[in-house]
């Protein structure tokens, strides 16, 4: 089989080899399933779909380790603009593409320094597409800075997991989230396959807490620099107003001077030495000094294991590697253990059949009168066209009041519609419950 | 393991053109845990919520009576907001009526340990409600917030108690002027 592509200027001889001898030989240690076939690489060259997540330090390195391997139609999405401070390792933007998105600079290098390359750039938020966007890629790949990103795509992909009449996952509606993080000298990858292996809700503590200072530390006993950003930031900021009422905006140098010069006045009434502009800047926006080779290191893994899932060539990691060169070079893989009582992903929605008629209170009724579910007082809330809406909530009372008019509207009249996700909390369960109203006329429970 | 992609080399593009229904609609983590937590809140008599839009469980306010100590017979309103990434972070709280408090800043920033350096992901709702109520209860003058309070508080707990309940009636305390915040 012909298995490079027609596109002008993409195909030279050998251009694949490399790839050719790993996925249409055999090996001893290839993935057990694993049948060499030319078909694989035409998977990966020509329909294989991957998204990359955030297009920094990490993003960079990922866009250029995937397009590289032959990994063709990649998207990336990334909401930031480019910065003087990203250029030392974000090598795909230059000194004139400051203040440039930097998903779509790095979409168009690669599209043009890679042959055959279909980059497409969304510069925008990860939450301004839903999940018509999300369902077309077959691996997501993190570059990440904020857990709360994380999280958010993990929780996406979750959602995307559909399940049979008897509660098996169905395997072709998974996809993959490979992530990467990095902290200085230190990094992180793993593989998690939603629904399957422990998700990012599920190792939440192993993230570090948020460094906090205690507020009177801050207040009236400050030793480090960073107590007196703090103070300056908590306290004289919203006393101040100095740039009227907002907030303040790390990335606004007026905000960053007013910041570091208030902070040195109060560094110098304590006898406290190194408050100066770059500090300031990184407390403020809680910067962590980023290393250029720690981000290669980590993309690299990454990429690595996006192309072992793609062409199911070689065992996956299982499933979090750490990496650490502070002092030598220290890595080491364990499997993350599920959590049972992960909110995320423990937590499959359960269909719950109703006319678009019912009424709420028949709802809550049929929660507490089931067999299976027999709950005392349910609270129910959902989100309705992005927006949260409280169904009804007994234990409190002004809430109770506020929503007791809702029991006697109809499920349609509330805003629900077919496949809406209501969540329902309840002494009887340690956790939150998720279920799916499904419209159904002719039955009024599952 | 699964073998991930003999199912599905071609089917991506269909799917991307299909459906797109109940998209925005996922709830959020922070939600599942929020509804959890306020389902099961176990208010002690002394406090009550109040949600301005009840649609929007992620503010609302706390108000405190408090039935002994120092402080009985005042009420103090706190507002919370519970950001997206709760319960990874803790809820931010601020005291909206200003008080005579070694703890609580005149601006309302409260000094309690699990509002910041001791957050947990295990605490909830519940558990900042009694560390608030316990504020009242035992307000604690080795953390000081407002500094000349918590040293009327060490040095003299009979002139602590006065300054107190004549802020709470409405007055001035040294320089500071309370509004009046008796029930």
């Amino acid at each position: 089989m012909e298995v490079d592509d027609c596109d002008d200027g993409a195909r030279w001889s050998g251009r694949w080899n490399h790839l050719q001898k790993i996925l249409e030989r055999n090996g001893p240690f290839v993935h057990p399933d694993f049948e060499p076939s030319p078909d694989i690489l035409d998977f990966m060259l020509n329909s294989c779909k991957v998204l990359v997540v955030g297009a920094g330090g990490l993003g960079c390195e990922l866009l250029k380790d995937l397009s590289l391997m032959g990994l063709r139609h990649i998207h990336v999405i990334d909401m930031d603009t480019i910065d003087l401070s990203n250029l030392n390792r974000q090598f795909l933007f230059r000194q004139c593409d400051i203040g440039k998105p930097k998903a779509e600079v790095a979409a168009s290098f690669i599209n043009k320094r890679v042959k055959g390359s279909k980059t497409f750039s969304h510069f925008c938020r990860i939450q301004d597409h839903d999940s018509s966007f999300y369902k077309q890629f077959h691996i997501v790949v993190c570059g990440l800075d904020s857990i709360v990103a994380r999280r958010w795509i993990n929780g996406m992909l979750i959602s995307l997991l559909e399940y049979d009449e008897d509660g098996n996952l169905d395997p072709s509606s998974l996809i993959p989230l490979v992530d990467g993080g990095t902290e200085g000298f230190k990094g992180n990858a793993r593989v998690i396959l939603p629904g399957m292996n422990a998700c990012m809700d599920c190792t939440l503590d192993l993230y570090p807490p948020q460094v906090n200072f205690p507020m009177c530390t801050i207040a009236h006993t400050p030793r480090q620099p960073e107590h007196c950003i703090e103070y300056v930031k908590i306290f004289q900021w919203e006393k101040e107003k100095p740039f009227g009422d907002i907030a303040i905006d790390g990335d606004d140098p007026d905000h960053i001077k007013w910041i570091c010069k208030a902070a040195s006045t109060r560094a110098d009434e304590y006898g406290i030495q190194g408050v100066n502009y770059r500090l300031t800047q990184g407390v403020i926006k809680r910067i962590i000094p980023a290393v250029a080779s720690t981000n290669a290191v980590i993309a690299a893994a990454c990429a690595n294991e996006v192309f072992k899932l793609a062409t199911s060539c070689s065992i996956p990691l299982n499933n979090y590697m750490v990496f650490n060169d502070t002092n030598g070079v220290y890595t080491y893989t364990f499997e993350a253990e599920r959590n049972e009582q992960c909110l995320a992903c423990n937590n499959t929605p359960r269909n719950l059949s109703f006319k678009p008629d019912a009424l709420l209170r028949e709802v809550v009724d049929f929660l507490c009168q089931d067999n299976s579910l027999q709950m005392k007082s349910p609270g129910l809330t959902t989100t309705i066209e992005g927006l949260n809406k409280t169904l009804y909530m007994k234990n409190i009372p002004s809430l109770e009041a506020a929503t007791r008019p809702n029991l006697s509207k109809s499920l349609k009249d509330l805003g629900i519609v077919d496949g809406q996700e209501v969540i329902v909390a309840d002494v009887t369960t340690p956790n939150s419950l998720r279920f799916k109203i499904k419209f159904n006329d002719d039955v009024t429970s599952s | 393991m699964i073998k991930l992609f003999s199912l599905k080399q071609q089917k991506k593009d269909e799917v991307a053109v299909g459906g797109s229904h109940a998209g925005k609609s996922k709830p959020t983590a922070a939600q599942l845990r929020l509804t959890k937590d306020l389902n099961e809140l176990q208010l002690p008599k002394t406090c009550k919520t109040e949600f301005p839009d009840p649609n929007n469980l992620l503010k609302f306010k706390l108000i405190i009576n408090p039935d002994e100590g120092y402080y009985v017979g005042g009420e103090f309103t706190f507002s919370f907001t519970v950001g997206l990434s709760y319960p990874h972070e803790a809820p931010k709280v601020k005291c909206e009526t200003r008080v005579y408090h070694p703890n609580i800043d005149l601006e309302g920033n409260v000094c309690l340990n699990i509002l910041r350096e001791d957050w947990k992901p295990v605490l909830t709702i519940n558990s900042v409600i009694y560390g608030i109520q316990y504020l009242f209860l035992e307000p604690n003058p080795e953390d000081p917030l407002n500094k000349e309070a918590a040293e009327v508080l060490s040095t003299n707990k009979r002139q602590f108690s006065q300054n107190v309940v004549r802020s709470m009636r409405g007055g001035y305390v040294g320089s500071v002027y309370f509004e009046r915040c008796l029930k």
